[in-house]
């Protein structure tokens, strides 16, 4: 048993802890390097699980307590894979965070580090009720940064933000006391070796608890009945908050993956894909969405938050399409749209602060003080976010187009994915033609920016250049972590029944 | 038993679910807390009901399942805490918006009643 396994929760916990005590809790330059090297460490470590789980899928135990009753942590190549997109992720908004000139209040990093742990938390887990703990975890300290820095704006969005989510905490343990009464187990692979075996009865009752969870994930990955809170959500959040949170609607998608794929998946007998059926229209009505948003935006922020919406609507059909076998595309899709969405949001930040009064609505102002280097930025972004070429958008877009086999499908997917890359291109021109181009004056505006804020952007802008550059070997790890999903739903299955055999054999 | 079980999740439900589509904060912030209880007695039967059964071997003739109790102190501490986190920026919005309506500005019905109360 590795414990390197455990790091990426317990190195945000303790650091984050670590920047709570006395010496510490009154430092934030103190408490930003700690953040830094914990960050930098977080991606060190998922590089190396990375490497890792090439050779084998990590299983650990935690305490020694056996599965299914007690905890267990699960690092296979879709765990990994996330995991390192978090750390990137992270460190970047965090490099950018601490760059600000107006100094953060005390808890900013502990928050950000309590959330980091949640999320990687939540990715790593292989227990149902643990994922509900992580959530849990990952929302507590969003609440906190979200409504960070205060203000009218944040106070409103927060409000509706916490409550939603605790309704939605509400029905995933609903959920959880359904399938558990069913199952009688709360560990997925466990979980996945039961559904097969249920009476009629069960069956019916099973289904109503694993569409509830839909629900519950449907709500956190903003699904198109459900989406409503995220673009003020987002909007309303500073700059590195909005951009780690980027990867919290993939926290959603990562566990309908998990359940859907896993627990109810082709293996599932009767219950084998329950979700399709309203994960198909929801997630073209999704994308449908966001792109619209996107193109009625007033500003940047709000454009960049109804993009995640349609990279969402974009991801779930990706789970459904080719009956599932067509997900290496989306998780490719889903790095880069972290990626890019999250430094949109920072840069949308960077022509805020640039531009002063008129911050980033689409409205005439005058110029800003290197609207060279940062128009270049967006230009670089909005190529990656709409998907044309050369960047990864265009490679992910393409490998799509390719996974819609079926005509039926072709039918559905290619003209709402081609008009909303149309229906984004238009509104990404839109804004980089007011903010560049529509200028009054010659006096600059706005204040300066920093040099690591710039260094932040930069990083999280190479990403899709070398995606495009290594798309081939990505593409491979993501078909090998997509088959991953089943391959170690049975490899857990098998040590679940060697330890019931060898518990037998000793008794 | 099962029956009084169901009817008192299923009120309980019922009223938090009405509560929380109310449009002050105060009203959701009950109506969240009525709905976690209900959750939390939904936990507690998901092991199944029974008489007399303890959730430790050898303690009892029949044996309860420990795992939903268990499941159930982690729910109670966790929506106890969320609770405590929205009663506290309920508040806060209270002072920063200058009303306690869910979306930060009250509708303008409720504004004339408000107005026409203050007058007579």
């Amino acid at each position: 048993m590795n414990h390197l396994a455990i790091l990426p929760i317990l190195l945000p916990a303790l650091s984050g802890i670590l920047m709570l005590l006395p010496p510490l809790a009154t430092r934030p330059c103190a408490q930003r390097r700690i953040a830094w090297m914990g960050l930098a460490a977080l991606v060190v470590i998922s590089g190396v699980l990375i490497y890792l789980v090439e050779y084998e899928t990590q299983i650990y135990v935690l305490g020694d307590w056996q599965p299914p009753f007690g905890i267990m942590l699960l690092v296979d190549r879709l765990a990994a894979l996330l995991l390192a997109a978090t750390a990137v992720l992270a460190f970047c908004a965090c490099l950018y965070g601490e760059a600000r000139k107006d100094r953060p209040g005390h808890f900013f990093y502990p928050l950000f580090m309590f959330q980091i742990m949640g999320i990687n938390g939540a990715f790593l887990t292989g227990d149902i009720f643990n994922l509900f703990v992580f959530f849990e975890v990952l929302l507590i300290a969003s609440y906190a940064l979200l409504v960070h820095g205060g203000g009218k704006e944040k106070t409103r969005a927060g409000f509706q933000y916490v409550t939603l989510n605790l309704l939605g905490s509400a029905f995933f343990l609903i959920a959880l006391g359904t399938l558990y009464g069913t199952l009688g187990t709360l560990n997925m692979a466990d979980m996945a070796a039961k559904v097969t075996g249920l009476s009629p009865e069960e069956q019916a009752i099973a289904r109503a608890g694993g569409l509830l969870l839909l629900l519950v994930f449907g709500l956190k990955s903003a699904m198109l009945p459900l989406q409503f809170w995220l673009p003020q959500t987002y909007s309303a959040a500073s700059a590195p908050v909005a951009a780690l949170f980027a990867i919290m609607t993939k926290v959603g998608l990562y566990a309908i993956y998990r359940v859907f794929g896993g627990i109810f998946g082709s293996e599932a007998g009767a219950l084998a894909h329950i979700a399709t059926p309203w994960i198909w229209p929801l997630a073209i009505a999704t994308l449908v969405v966001g792109a619209c948003g996107a193109f009625a935006a007033p500003s940047l922020r709000l454009l960049t938050a109804n993009m995640v919406i349609a990279s969402v609507g974009t991801l779930l059909l990706t789970f459904v399409i080719n009956d599932g076998q067509s997900l290496s595309a989306g998780l490719f899709y889903l790095l880069h749209s972290t990626a890019v969405t999250g430094s949109l949001f920072l840069i949308a930040d960077q022509i805020r602060i640039q531009r002063g009064p008129a911050q980033d609505r689409f409205v005439i102002s005058r110029p800003m003080h290197k609207s060279g280097r940062t128009g270049s930025f967006f230009f670089i972004a909005a190529i990656a976010a709409i998907g044309l070429p050369p960047l990864s958008g265009f490679v992910a877009k393409a490998l799509f187009l390719q996974a819609a086999t079926r005509l039926d499908e072709q039918l559905w997917v290619w003209p709402v994915l081609l008009i909303s890359s149309l229906i984004a291109l238009v509104a990404f021109s839109r804004a980089g033609s007011s903010f560049f181009w529509h200028v009054a004056g010659k006096k600059k505006a706005g204040v300066k920016t920093r040099p690591a804020q710039v260094l932040a952007i930069s990083i999280l802008l190479t990403i899709p250049l070398l995606m495009t550059l290594f798309a081939d070997p990505i593409v491979t790890y993501s078909q090998r972590a997509a088959e991953d999903i089943k391959n170690s739903t049975v490899i857990i299955q098998q040590r679940l029944e060697n330890d019931r055999r060898t518990a037998h054999a000793v008794r | 038993m099962e029956l009084i079980f169901a009817f008192c999740i299923g009120v309980l439900t019922c009223c938090g679910a009405y509560l929380c589509l109310r449009g002050s904060t105060f009203t959701v912030v009950i109506g969240l807390t009525l709905l976690s209880y209900a959750v939390n007695m939904f936990l507690f039967a998901s092991g199944r009901l029974a008489f007399n059964a303890a959730p430790i071997l050898g303690q009892s003739e029949s044996i309860a399942d420990p795992l939903p109790q268990a499941l159930v102190l982690t729910a109670i501490v966790i929506g106890f805490a969320m609770t405590a986190f929205a009663v506290i920026l309920s508040m806060r919005a209270r002072a920063d918006l200058g009303n306690d309506h869910v979306d930060g500005n009250p509708p303008a019905v409720e504004n004339e009643i408000r107005q026409k109360g203050r007058r007579l």
